[in-house]
This record gives C-alpha cells, sequence and structure tokens, in this order.
C-alpha cells in the first residue's frame, strides 16, 4: 500500500478504516474533503443533466420537449440554483481546500476539525432542504428576484432556505481555513513561502466569512415577505424591488470571485510543475488574490444597469467594474511568463490549467465588453451574457477543478487513472465547450434573449450548433469521470511524487497517512524553487 | 507560542463581576431603548437614536461577552472590515436611490 517517500513499518493509509461511521463521523480533513468531492460531483452531473435537457428544447423554435414554458423555467432555475450554490460555490474551497491546505501548510488538520465535520453535514442538510422543494421547484431563476419571487406560487421558500442553510457550511468553512493558514503553518512555512492555492483559498475564505452572511439575510427577508407579507420589495407597502438586487448582487458578485479564485490557485500549482520553472511573479500573483476579493465588494451595481438605477450610479460602478480587470490580468499576464521558456509537459492536468487561461481570458474580456455601460443596455439579459458567465464558470473554474481532479488524483487515492482516455476526454470537453458556448457570444449580440423556451427562427442553426456542442462536451465528461472512477480499480500503484513536484504534500506517501506528518515538517525553502533542483 | 498567549489572555476574564456589570449594563440600555420609544418623540430621529443604542449594547457584547477587548490586532480587523462592508452596502444603495430622476411625474 505504501509507495512513497519516508513510508515506515507504522504507516496506515487515511483511507484504510472502513465503514459508515468511520466516514459519516470521521473529523479527517482528507476524509471530509472526499465526502465533499463525492457530493459535489454528484450535483455537478445533475445539474449537468438539466442543462442537456434545457439545449435538447432548444433544438427547434418551437415549445416541443417540454410541455409547458413552466417547466422550461423550472429546468433552468434548476441548473442555475444547483450549478450555483452546490457545486461551484462550496465545490473547489471545500473539497481540494479542505484536503490540500493541512496538507501543503504541513499540518496534521484544519484548526476546527469537528467545526469541519459539521459543515460538511450543515451542507448536506441544506441540498436535503433543496431536494425537498423538487417536487414543486421554483421557476425565478437562481437570482430569486422580487417582485416575481413574491408572487409566483411555486416553491420559493423551500429552495431559499436550503440555499439559507448552505450559506451556514460556507462562513464556517471559511472561517476555519483562515484560523487554519495563521495557526497551524509549520516552522519555516512564511507568509512567502506558502503555496499560492493557499493565498488563493485564504482570499476566498474571507470572502465565504464576510459575504455569505449578506446573501442569508436578503434570502430571510425574501422568505419573510413571502411568508409574512411584510413588505420590503413591495413599492405598494413602503419598499423597494431594486433593494433585493442590491443586496442579492452585493454577495453574488464576490460570490464569483468565492468560485473562481480557488481555480486560479490550482492553476498556480499545476503550471510551475509541467512548465518546471518557478513560478513567475510570485507576490504579484498571491496579492493579487487580495486585491480581487477587496474589489469585489465595490462594484455589484453592474448587474442592475437596466433595473432602473440612476445614472449616476451606473457610470460610477461601470468605472469601478473596469478596476477588476488589473489584477486578473496580472494573475494571466504572470502565468504566462511562467511558461516562457518551460520545459512543458502536457500532463492532462497541464491541458486543463493551459484551457483555463484560454477560456478565462476570453470569458474576462468579454466581461468587460458587459461592465461597459454603453455596451451593456444593448447585450443586458442577452445569450451574450449566458455566454460571458460560462467562459469564466466552466472555462474558469470548472477547467480548474478538472485539471485538479487530475493533477492530485494520485495523492487522494494512491492510484492513478488512464492518461490516454484522460487526454481524449480533455480534448472532448474542450471542443465541446466552445463549440456549446461560442456561438451563444453572437447569438447574444444579435438579440437572442436569455431563459426563453422559444425564439425566432433566425436563431436555429446557433442553436442547433450549441446544442450539438453540448453533447459532445457531456460526452467528455462522461467519459472523464468513468475514466477517473475506474482509476480507483485499477491495480496501478503510481509513484510517490509522480510529478516530481517540491509542494509539501507530495513530500509525503500517497495516500496520506491520518495524522499526515509523523513530525511537523521545517520548511528550509521556497514551494516553487524548480529548475535549481 | 500561542498556548502560552491564551492563558495570558484567560487571567483578563474570569472576573464574573464583569460579566453581571455588562449584563446589568445591558439590562439598563434595553429599559431605556423601550422608555425613548414611548417618551420621546424627536420624529424620524428617533430609529436613529434606537440604532444608537443598539449599536452600544452590541459593541458592549463583542467587547466583553466575546472577548474582543482581550484580542489582537487580527481579530480586531476582522471584527471591523465588516463594519466597513456595511458602511458600503449603505452608502453605495442611498447613493443610487438619492441620485435617481424620476421619469414619470
Ligand atoms: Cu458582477
Amino acid at each position: 500500500m505504501a509507495n512513497g517517500i519516508a513510508a515506515d513499518s507504522t504507516y496506515e493509509s487515511y483511507l484504510a478504516k472502513k465503514g459508515f461511521t468511520a466516514w459519516a463521523l470521521t473529523t479527517d480533513h482528507k476524509r471530509i474533503g472526499i465526502m465533499y468531492l463525492i457530493t459535489i460531483s454528484f450535483f455537478f452531473l445533475l445539474a449537468g443533466v438539466t442543462a442537456l435537457l434545457m439545449r435538447y428544447e432548444l433544438l427547434t423554435p418551437e415549445l416541443d420537449f417540454f410541455s409547458t414554458t413552466t417547466q422550461y423555467n423550472v429546468a433552468f432555475t434548476l441548473h442555475g440554483s444547483l450549478m450555483v450554490f452546490f457545486f461551484i460555490v462550496p465545490g473547489i474551497a471545500a473539497s481540494l481546500g479542505n484536503f490540500l491546505i493541512p496538507l501543503m501548510i504541513g499540518a496534521r488538520d484544519v484548526a476546527f476539525p469537528r467545526l469541519n465535520l459539521l459543515s460538511y453535514w450543515v451542507y448536506l442538510v441544506g441540498t436535503v432542504i433543496l431536494m425537498t422543494a423538487l417536487a414543486q421547484p421554483a421557476d425565478t431563476g437562481w437570482t430569486f428576484y422580487t417582485p416575481y419571487s413574491v408572487e409566483t406560487g411555486t416553491n420559493v421558500i423551500l429552495i431559499t432556505l436550503g440555499v439559507f442553510v448552505l450559506g451556514f457550511s460556507s462562513i464556517l468553512t471559511g472561517m476555519n481555513f483562515i484560523v487554519t493558514v495563521h495557526k497551524l503553518r509549520a516552522p519555516g512555512m512564511t507568509w512567502n513561502r506558502l503555496p499560492l492555492f493557499i493565498w488563493a483559498s485564504y482570499a476566498t475564505a474571507i470572502l465565504q466569512l464576510l459575504a455569505t452572511p449578506v446573501v442569508g439575510i436578503t434570502l430571510l427577508l425574501l422568505i419573510m415577505e413571502k411568508s409574512l407579507d411584510i413588505g420590503f420589495f413591495d413599492p405598494a407597502k413602503g419598499g423597494d424591488p431594486i433593494l433585493f438586487q442590491n443586496f442579492f448582487w452585493f454577495y453574488s458578485h464576490p460570490a464569483v470571485y468565492i468560485m473562481v479564485i480557488p481555480a486560479f490557485g490550482i492553476i498556480s500549482e499545476i503550471i510551475p510543475v509541467f512548465a518546471r520553472k518557478p513560478i513567475f511573479g510570485y507576490r504579484a500573483i498571491a496579492y493579487s488574490s487580495f486585491a480581487i476579493a477587496i474589489i469585489s465588494f465595490f462594484v455589484w451595481l453592474h448587474h442592475m444597469f437596466v433595473s432602473g438605477i440612476s445614472e449616476t450610479a451606473a457610470a460610477i460602478f461601470s468605472f469601478l467594474t473596469m478596476l477588476v480587470a488589473i489584477p486578473t490580468a496580472i494573475k494571466v499576464f504572470n502565468w504566462l511568463a511562467t511558461l516562457y521558456k518551460g520545459s512543458i509537459e502536457f500532463h492532462s492536468s497541464m491541458l486543463y490549467a493551459l484551457s483555463f487561461i484560454f477560456l478565462f481570458t476570453i470569458g474576462g474580456l468579454t466581461g468587460v465588453f458587459l461592465g461597459a455601460l454603453a455596451v451593456d443596455v444593448h447585450l443586458h439579459d442577452t445569450y451574450f451574457v449566458v455566454a460571458h458567465m460560462h467562459y469564466v464558470m466552466i472555462g474558469g473554474t470548472v477547467m480548474g477543478f478538472f485539471g485538479a481532479l487530475h493533477f492530485w488524483y494520485p495523492k487522494w487515492f494512491g492510484k492513478t487513472f488512464n492518461e490516454l482516455t484522460a487526454k481524449a476526454s480533455w480534448f472532448l470537453v474542450f471542443v465541446g465547450f466552445n463549440v456549446t458556448f461560442f456561438p451563444q457570444f453572437f447569438m447574444g449580440y444579435q438579440g437572442m434573449p436569455r431563459r426563453y423556451a422559444t425564439y425566432p427562427e433566425q436563431f436555429q442553426s446557433a442553436h442547433v450548433l450549441s446544442t450539438y456542442g453540448s453533447w459532445i462536451l457531456g460526452l467528455g465528461i462522461f467519459i472523464m469521470t468513468v475514466n477517473l472512477i475506474a482509476g480507483i480499480f485499477s491495480r496501478k500503484v503510481p509513484e510517490g511524487n509522480p510529478y516530481k513536484s517540491l509542494s509539501l504534500e507530495w513530500q509525503m506517501p500517497s495516500p496520506p497517512p491520518h495524522n499526515n506528518f509523523e513530525d511537523i515538517p521545517i520548511v528550509t525553502d521556497w514551494t516553487y524553487a524548480y529548475g535549481k533542483k | 507560542m500561542s498556548i502560552e498567549n491564551r492563558d495570558h489572555i484567560e487571567e483578563h476574564h474570569t472576573n464574573i463581576w464583569s460579566y453581571v456589570f455588562v449584563l446589568l449594563a445591558l439590562f439598563t440600555l434595553t429599559a431605556f431603548t423601550v422608555l425613548t420609544a414611548i417618551k420621546v418623540d424627536i420624529g424620524s430621529l428617533n430609529i436613529v437614536l434606537a440604532m444608537i443604542i443598539a449599536s452600544v449594547k452590541a459593541s458592549i457584547v463583542a467587547l466583553f461577552f466575546m472577548h474582543l477587548k482581550f484580542e489582537d490586532k487580527l481579530t480586531w480587523l476582522y471584527a471591523l472590515y465588516p463594519l466597513f462592508l456595511l458602511f458600503l452596502l449603505i452608502f453605495f444603495t442611498l447613493m443610487e436611490t438619492f441620485t435617481r430622476v424620476p421619469v414619470l411625474k
């Protein structure tokens, strides 16, 4: 079983203990990370199926697959809510963050292991609440905008309650990680030696801790408005519907960075390993995560340019939005500089990392289009927005997530997957993704509105192309999933440190022993000193 | 090192009388809130008054019951930064509301 560095006779993998309670009641951060990984992957696949159903409906201009337009509305609400709140927000932070943070900083666990287990169970309770709402799901879209969410007869209360409960999981995880990074770093693991994934996770944790309460309160206000008829958002009762949007986006714009900053961290880990070069601009990458985390609180009105907000506010926020492009571009340029003259190896995880840079840049730049006030008035609520956000969320976060799956897989399971199949599925994912979403930029620019089950015939060819793309993408993800699951049952045992990474988590046996480190390591060098050794 | 720190901090708030004093202060302020709500009429400033009293109470809870008074600078930063975010939320939301130009008369 033991196959790595410094494995002695007492070595026992964290996976060794079997049985339901050994998992359900574990306080081992690695097991909790794996439980998150399985749960979020399940919701990712489920939400992906709802997307395939929507794309299937959109093959023709008429309503044919769904029997009512409400069913289509329910489908995109489920797709959005599941993807955003159940997969992508808790996703990388909770699964990879849990598994990797203590290993990377040289700790035996997170600061509050029991709280960590509680976070997972709170997350699960949230998902159960949401699942009970599936009998009569909401049709509001994942943003739950008033006044429609107050008026609709569908089950908005249960779905928002589920999201409210999930929020606590996010807050507790964020706090846990902040304390862990401050208090449990191994001797010699100074801030400027920290892996960039840790910097990214820390910046994410700040957002989780400080922004999530706002959406919790907002959804609670919505529930109160709906059940007690209070009138926070109803002008007839002295409220203001824009107030809901203000509250909602005050969280949900920073939430975009909860989703994507961990992926920045992953890319910063994968690229230097497979370029065999020290990361370029270490501090610039590290600090830009913080700059993004701070600026992200100053831009939220850019979601509301056509909601009837004042022109003064719109102009100010259009300007402020442009500022986000600076730290983001700093990261992209530093990754490119790291690749420059590197000796690059195209491992499957590296292919995902490179796709990330390419696709996220398209997503980011189209975000600048949308941040520009005048352009946004034309593009708002069209497929251009849909394409933009999928380039950021799939092209960015999901590519980072898939890269991480392939990169740390041997670390998690002490097994390996079929690399050739992994590369083939990457190719299908990459092509399928672009075929699905690139046409949507043009459709949106020509005026195809989002969230419609039917459309004028002129858009059909683009929609058909997009739907074919979704099948390629679906096939790619299916093959990838099968390949990764099959890997667990394979007999092939990889080397302990297959990529000759210098990061701390690879300097121990794979899978790691229960307590991670027999003796807490003493760190003497930077994580990225490639080429010198 | 951090363990020693913890012991050092513990000394400060083992005195039960300081807790009793804080509790009495909270009761007094609650009574004050109710009283000003009934007896004082300064129009829309009433809500301001109530909020000021509530903020004082919240600060007392944070400082003594939640031990903020005995914590280091980093904890203070994490306690105060959300107040800045709250300011941002209120400031920009109000700024947007007050700069609206009526479209229909
Ligand atoms: Cu935004």
